[in-house]
């Protein structure tokens, strides 16, 4: 009999020891690597770029609010992945892309990417990428329309486009530099490894920088934030593919340079921030490494033979889609059994 | 560890450089509480409670009657069957009910109440009868002999050691490990005992060697306790030949199987029992229980019995008589804070939640740690966003990450067909590393029992 001396006893069972990572400090982590990537966007694409983030976050957000269970509101929205989902979206549009088209993005990557899978851990998809998707799909012209990497004294400057109303195009007259993927397809012009490096170039506003996203992305593995295999198997992949395809075809064939592969376009954005993203890559690190090897193949294939200059975005999100053929073919043998 | 910087985990050291396993955890140890604490003993109290089945297998049969007088050590009840063991009184007294009482899960089993006799010495005396010179005894002999002596496993398992003992005739045991790990934190009974009783640790072993026919022993002691590992070695001799092997500190490193694999780098095929591969594993407790028996006489009447954790006045190391009320040993202690939320039996990481404190100490029982708030209300739990710590941290190599998921839906079938659910021994491991706070092993725990009751019911 319980004693009345007893405190109340509870009868949790065991383990009562947790390690002191939680999920919404792992999404922390997150924003924080983005940060240096975040701040590039604004010093060469000015207050544009903040708009775009701003409202594409908002987008994302004031979606998952609407769309979750009043009840559950609160405690879904605490893990603040929903915003994170939006400032990925928003770090892959171009500068010069209305702000209501930004909007958009960020509502469909969460309503259609995220709400109707059953929420966060439930998703086949990367949401951002699907709202790029989505966006890519919808609006072409504004999606592939660049406007030139400015600095830090034309930061006030916003382009007319981004204030374009709801529902309508926007002027691009001034903005029509082609990004260093452009320029390689259908110019067939490389741009120096040292802008790429720093972020100098046309580009969506949070991929250019390949420094401060490598910044990010190596906190990322230090903190065991991201699987090293994914990362590991994409930059191998990607550059023994696009190396192979260079020599077989002649080192004067305009065929970019694997160094040309990493740094252009939004590989390291995708690699560092989507690709790794837990809930849509596989459990076993064997299937980490098929993804990884699957998404360098198609990047660069897609890179070189299609319609578009960029193929970050269909890589992955074709990968996802076979993530969990993959898991259930790769369990990890288990201890003491054959197979 | 730190929690910036795990290359080791990124990058696993090859086995030569490393005597341990793949995956588990990095849990804090929390020893310094009661490390250094020398074992004290606890006086004798008015009542003792003895349950019939507090090991593994049939449940003992009384042999005794309500009013009888017992002796300190004296037969109170014998094994029914061969998996089963023998059960001795703890103290000099009176037998006053034999019936239902508290378990400490809750629930009500068949036990022994003993009214201890407040003249009595409580000296131990051995008897003639259970005088015995191991060294002349055949393998029936000493098998016989520790079944009536009571002894099981005292690393929390309780399983009755004499079964471990019986050797099919065409099985051959050649490796004696002993289990020094002590791998759960908080826990430093198997600790002190090494420290304090170096040598009985040591005469245990030989005992068991000659038994077993064992050519080789190996005793395995996590690096965390150099002080087990130096006293161990100042009582070894070199004709003893008995390896001291210390291990990496990680979690689960005192599994039966993780120990095999750290020592010898075999892994014991599944469904298999270490004997199947000529190897025999025993707790340091319960070598020393056996050396107590064989050179005093002594059954097991007594353990030592951590006492740790936040909720403690004054965390202790103690010997207590089996039986005695967890109340009386608390109270010993100081009693418990107020703030304390719940009290566990074992360690931290494999015990389960003491339902009432007038409940015995066990044979099985090697810690008694009480926890507050801190402990007992974590974050709550999200999602799984699939970050797979789970399965980096399972040592068998299973997916708890589906496993859990499955478990939700009650998919337990699949959890068995697909992804072996009944290979997981609930170390833990997996629910100490998820971020998301998902009860993992209880979801495991759930489908394993179903699993079973189907099993039974077909």
């Amino acid at each position: 009999m319980m004693n009345n001396k007893d405190p109340k006893l509870l009868l949790q069972s065991a383990p009562l020891l947790r390690q002191e990572l939680t999920t919404p400090a792992a999404m922390k982590d997150v924003w924080i690597a983005l940060l240096p990537a975040t701040a590039a966007a604004l010093w060469f694409f000015g207050l544009g770029a903040l708009l775009i983030l701003i409202t594409s976050i908002a987008g994302a957000v004031l979606t998952e609010w609407v769309f979750t269970d009043k009840d559950k509101r609160r405690f879904a929205m605490s893990d603040t992945s929903a915003g994170l989902t939006g400032l990925l979206l928003g770090l892959t549009l171009p500068p010069g892309l209305p702000l209501w088209m930004a909007f958009l993005g960020g509502s469909v990557s969460i309503g259609l990417g995220k709400v109707i899978w059953g929420g966060l851990g439930s998703n086949l998809f990367n949401p951002a990428l699907l709202g790029r998707a989505f966006l890519l799909g919808t609006f072409p012209i504004a999606m592939t329309t660049w406007g030139a990497a400015g600095g830090p004294g034309d930061f006030f400057q916003i382009h007319s486009s981004n204030l374009a109303w709801p529902f309508m195009q926007g002027q691009y007259d001034a903005l029509s530099t082609a990004t260093p993927l452009g320029l390689m397809k259908f110019e067939h012009e490389t741009t120096a490894l040292s802008s790429l490096f720093l972020g100098n170039t046309a580009g969506s506003i949070g991929e250019t920088s390949s420094l401060l996203l490598l910044f990010g992305g190596v906190f990322l593995l230090f903190r065991r934030g991201i699987e090293w295999r994914i990362p590991a198997a994409i930059f191998l992949t990607a550059s023994l593919f696009s190396l192979a395809m260079l020599l077989i075809n002649g080192a004067d064939s305009n065929y970019p340079s694997p160094l040309f592969t990493l740094f252009s376009g939004g590989l390291l954005l995708g690699t560092f921030f989507m690709a790794t993203d837990p809930v849509t890559s596989p459990l076993t690190p064997k299937g980490c490494w098929i993804f990884g090897i699957g998404i360098g193949f198609l990047v660069v294939l897609i890179r070189l033979y299609g319609g578009l200059p960029e193929g970050m975005l269909y890589a992955i999100l074709l990968m996802n889609a076979a993530t969990p053929l993959i898991d259930r073919y790769t369990q990890p043998k288990i201890f003491g059994r054959k197979s | 560890m730190s929690k910036l910087f795990s290359l080791s985990s990124l990058f696993s050291l090859p086995f030569a450089l490393n005597r341990s396993f793949s995956h588990g955890v990095h849990p804090p140890h929390h020893k310094d509480q009661t490390a250094d604490l020398p074992i004290q003993r606890v006086p004798f109290v008015s009542r003792y409670i003895m349950p019939l089945g507090q090991h593994i297998g049939v449940p003992a049969e009384a042999v005794v009657k309500t009013g009888d007088l017992v002796k300190r050590g004296e037969l109170i009840a014998r094994p029914k069957g061969f998996i089963s063991t023998a059960l001795h009184s703890p103290v000099t007294g009176k037998i006053s009910a034999i019936g239902m009482h508290r378990y400490v899960d809750g629930s009500f089993r068949q036990a022994i109440e003993i009214e201890a006799d407040p003249y009595a010495t409580q000296q131990f005396v051995q008897s003639k009868k259970n005088s015995l010179n191991v060294e002349d005894m055949s393998s029936e002999q000493f098998i016989d002999a520790v079944q009536m002596s009571g002894i099981v496993g005292l690393g929390g398992a309780a399983f009755p050691s004499h079964v471990k003992y019986s050797i099919p005739d065409e099985q051959r045991i050649t490796d004696l490990l002993v289990n020094g790990a002590e791998c759960e934190p908080y826990l430093t009974n198997d600790h002190r005992l090494m420290v304090e009783r170096p040598e009985v640790v040591l005469r245990g072993c030989m005992i068991l060697r000659k038994q077993l026919g064992a050519k080789r022993v190996a005793i395995g002691v996590e690096k965390n306790k150099p002080e087990s590992i130096s006293q161990l070695k100042k009582y070894l001799t070199a004709e003893m030949a008995i390896d001291i092997v210390p291990l990496e500190v990680k979690y689960p490193q005192g599994a039966e199987k993780m120990l095999i694999k750290s020592i010898y780098n075999k892994e014991l095929p599944a469904g298999k029992l270490p004997r199947d591969i000529g190897i025999a594993v025993n707790n340091v407790g319960t070598i020393v229980a056996l050396a107590d028996y064989f050179d005093h006489g002594m059954p097991l009447i007594e353990r030592i019995v951590t006492l740790a954790g936040p909720g403690v006045h004054e965390p202790a190391n103690l010997i207590v008589p089996i039986g005695t009320p967890i109340r009386d040993v608390l109270d010993f202690a100081g009693g418990l804070k107020e703030q304390t939320r719940e009290v566990i039996s074992g360690g931290p990481m494999m015990g389960s939640p003491i339902a009432d404190l007038d409940a015995p100490i066990l044979k099985g029982t090697s810690g008694i740690l009480a926890f507050t708030e801190n402990e007992t209300s974590g974050p709550p739990e999200y999602p799984c966003i699939r970050c797979a710590r789970c399965l980096e941290a399972c040592p068998y190599f299973l997916n708890p990450s589906r496993l859990a998921l499955l478990g939700k839906a009650r998919l337990f079938e699949d959890m068995q067909d697909k992804y072996n659910v009944m290979d997981c021994v609930e170390c833990g491991a997996c629910t100490y590393a998820c971020p998301s706070n998902i009860p993992i092993v209880q979801h495991i725990r759930t489908a394993k029992d179903n699993l079973r009751n189907r099993k039974v019911e077909s």
